[in-house]
């Protein structure tokens, strides 16, 4: 069994259900993501168009963050998945200077390295990744590609010759395919980036690696007295006090 | 960079993102990699220089090379572990040792390499210092145990040719970062040792015979020329692959980095050589030259490691 992806660039709309689909299940961080969604737009006024590129890890079969990972806490699972253990990780961040996707962040939370696992734990219950469940278009595909039955086989047996990965010269041997892709849309080389100015004009850039909060020394006495950063965690949406709801409740309202 | 320049028509752009990461790997791991070279660097010169000439040309060599290599190595193992998210884990290199990963590997060569400096630095300095502790027990072992640095010595001087150039490996593996190309890393690493460590040499060689100290500014002009021609090839002369190119471009196009290269060049590389050449018999300059050499080779180091982490992955 070899778990792939695939993902229809002619059906995604950038509507980011996936996006915030795998931050909720997976509970990642601010400031982090494990899948996101890229506008890309081409040509000039009135002759525009703009795609739509989900990223996420893409699974090499010849994997560097593996490889480079000093402790295995980047290992292969059985069904091709690469997984991460983030108790055995080390923080040495090798993975995130190997991946040639730049699909690794480090949690800010945990201080440990973090990434896509295609939701390996819902697979394991014999549930779809949340990000598949969540596409409105079906524009997600996953399963064996080992198995010539697959939905993603046929997929990608009906679409030959319009199959990509990302930087195929990297010798990855990715398990991520794309349908409708062009080098505008999967290689970050061939399109403009001006950092912090984007459709909301002005990102704010929240620091990625690791938590500001999150001092040299705190790396040493946290593991021993705990994190005392608590009040900085990224707690879900039902455990937080919702307020408005309160003043519902007080107003005998619904 | 101004966002209202002009984009080409035909030029795909980002309109909606996330930020870029940043730089993961920044200032520590540059110390990390310049006092590994210096830590190595002084066993290479001064294994170097044991083979060509003799002890009493150089009679504080024994004790202080050692000693300047096991500062050196303390500090690189220690900005190594203060740079990991996770510093008590370190133990699972050791525990859990991945061993295809250049990481583990680099580690256990290192923790090894320590060990020998460690045994040739306390026995050199007790046997230096006999009257140091004299009635001590443990003092008197050591002392005891003298004839082992030279036992120890052809290991540890083997061993610091991989302990230098690991690093390379690791930035090879980085398989993202397409600057680090093995090869030219390979060697830079090595010239960096001998570069780091005759200007380390140069500072204790104040009382060692001259014919020694010309070989010193020797082989520190032969180190900056050779890394020197190496940097300016990649600098100019990256046509090849697309993503150098970009990453090169980050200096080029001027600002920051721009200004840090060119200071290293000039400081680490450019100063040292003439001084070297042309001024091997004062000793004052000397000095200045071998300051300047670990000024430049510092900020060499961080140019390097920090532009390939500059371009956008995906």
């Amino acid at each position: 069994m070899k778990l792939g992806f695939l993902v229809d660039l002619n059906l995604c709309m950038g509507c980011k259900g996936c996006e915030i689909a795998c931050k909720v299940e997976n509970e990642v961080p601010l400031s982090s993501w494990r899948l996101r969604v890229k506008y890309i737009d081409i040509g000039s006024f009135p002759d525009t168009s703009r795609s739509f590129t989900p990223l996420r890890c893409n699974h090499c079969e010849n994997a560097p963050c593996e490889r480079i990972c000093p402790v295995s806490a980047l290992h292969y699972l059985d069904n091709g998945i690469v997984n991460i253990d983030s108790e055995r990780c080390i923080g040495c961040a090798g993975c995130m200077m190997a991946c040639p996707y730049g699909a690794i962040y480090m949690d800010p939370e945990s201080n440990t390295a973090d990434k896509c696992t295609y939701c390996a734990h819902r697979i394991e219950s014999g549930l779809m990744p949340a990000c598949v469940v969540a596409c409105p278009v079906e524009a997600n595909i996953f399963g064996d590609v080992e198995d010539e039955t697959s939905q993603i086989s046929r997929y990608i047996m009906e679409h030959q010759g319009d199959i990509q990965v990302r930087k195929p010269e990297k010798h990855t041997d990715p398990k991520h395919y794309y349908v409708g892709g062009g080098n505008n849309t999967l290689n970050p080389q061939a399109h403009e980036r001006i950092e912090g100015y984007g459709l909301f004009n002005n990102i704010t850039k929240l620091d990625q690696i690791g938590s500001p909060n999150h001092s040299i020394l705190d790396r040493f006495l946290d593991p021993i007295f705990g994190n005392h950063n608590d009040h900085l965690k990224n707690e879900s949406f039902a455990d937080m006090p919702n307020e408005a709801g309160v003043h519902h409740e007080e107003k005998g309202e619904h | 960079m101004d966002h209202v320049s002009t984009i080409e028509a035909t030029k795909a752009i980002v309109t909606l993102d996330v930020a870029h990461s940043g730089i993961i790997w920044g200032w520590m791991i540059t110390l990390n990699m310049w006092a590994k070279s210096i830590g190595t660097g002084v066993i290479l010169v001064g294994a170097f220089l044991l083979y060509r000439h003799k002890h009493e040309e150089m009679p504080n060599l024994r004790w202080l090379m050692p000693l300047i290599s096991f500062i050196a190595l303390n500090v690189f193992l220690f900005f190594t572990l203060i740079d990991l998210h996770q510093p008590l884990r370190m133990i699972h290199i050791f525990t859990h040792p991945h061993w295809t990963s250049s990481i583990t590997v680099g580690a256990w060569m290192a923790t090894l390499f320590l060990v020998l400096v460690s045994i040739m630095m306390f026995t050199s300095f007790f046997t230096r210092f006999s009257d140091f502790r004299k009635d001590c027990a443990i003092a008197k072992a050591v002392r005891a145990k003298d004839g082992l640095y030279e036992k120890i010595f052809p290991f540890t001087v083997f061993l610091a040719f991989p302990v230098t150039m690991y690093t390379a490996i690791i930035m090879s593996q980085s398989a993202a970062r397409e600057l680090w190309v093995p090869g030219a890393e390979l060697i830079q690493m090595l010239l960096a040792a001998f570069m780091v460590g005759s200007a380390a040499l140069i500072l204790i060689a104040e009382e060692w015979s001259e014919s020694v100290k010309k070989e010193l500014a020797m082989i520190l002009a032969l180190s900056v020329l050779f890394s020197f021609i190496m940097y300016m090839g990649e600098y100019f002369f990256s046509f090849k692959a697309a993503e150098v190119e970009a990453t090169l471009a980050y200096v080029h196009s001027g600002g920051e980095y721009f200004t840090q290269f060119w200071a290293a060049m000039v400081l680490g590389y450019i100063i040292p050589f003439f001084i070297a050449m042309r001024m091997s018999d004062n000793r004052t300059m000397m000095k200045f030259a071998a300051v300047t050499a670990f000024i430049g080779l510092y900020l060499a180091k961080s140019t390097w490691l920090e532009i390939p982490q500059m371009i956008p992955l995906s």
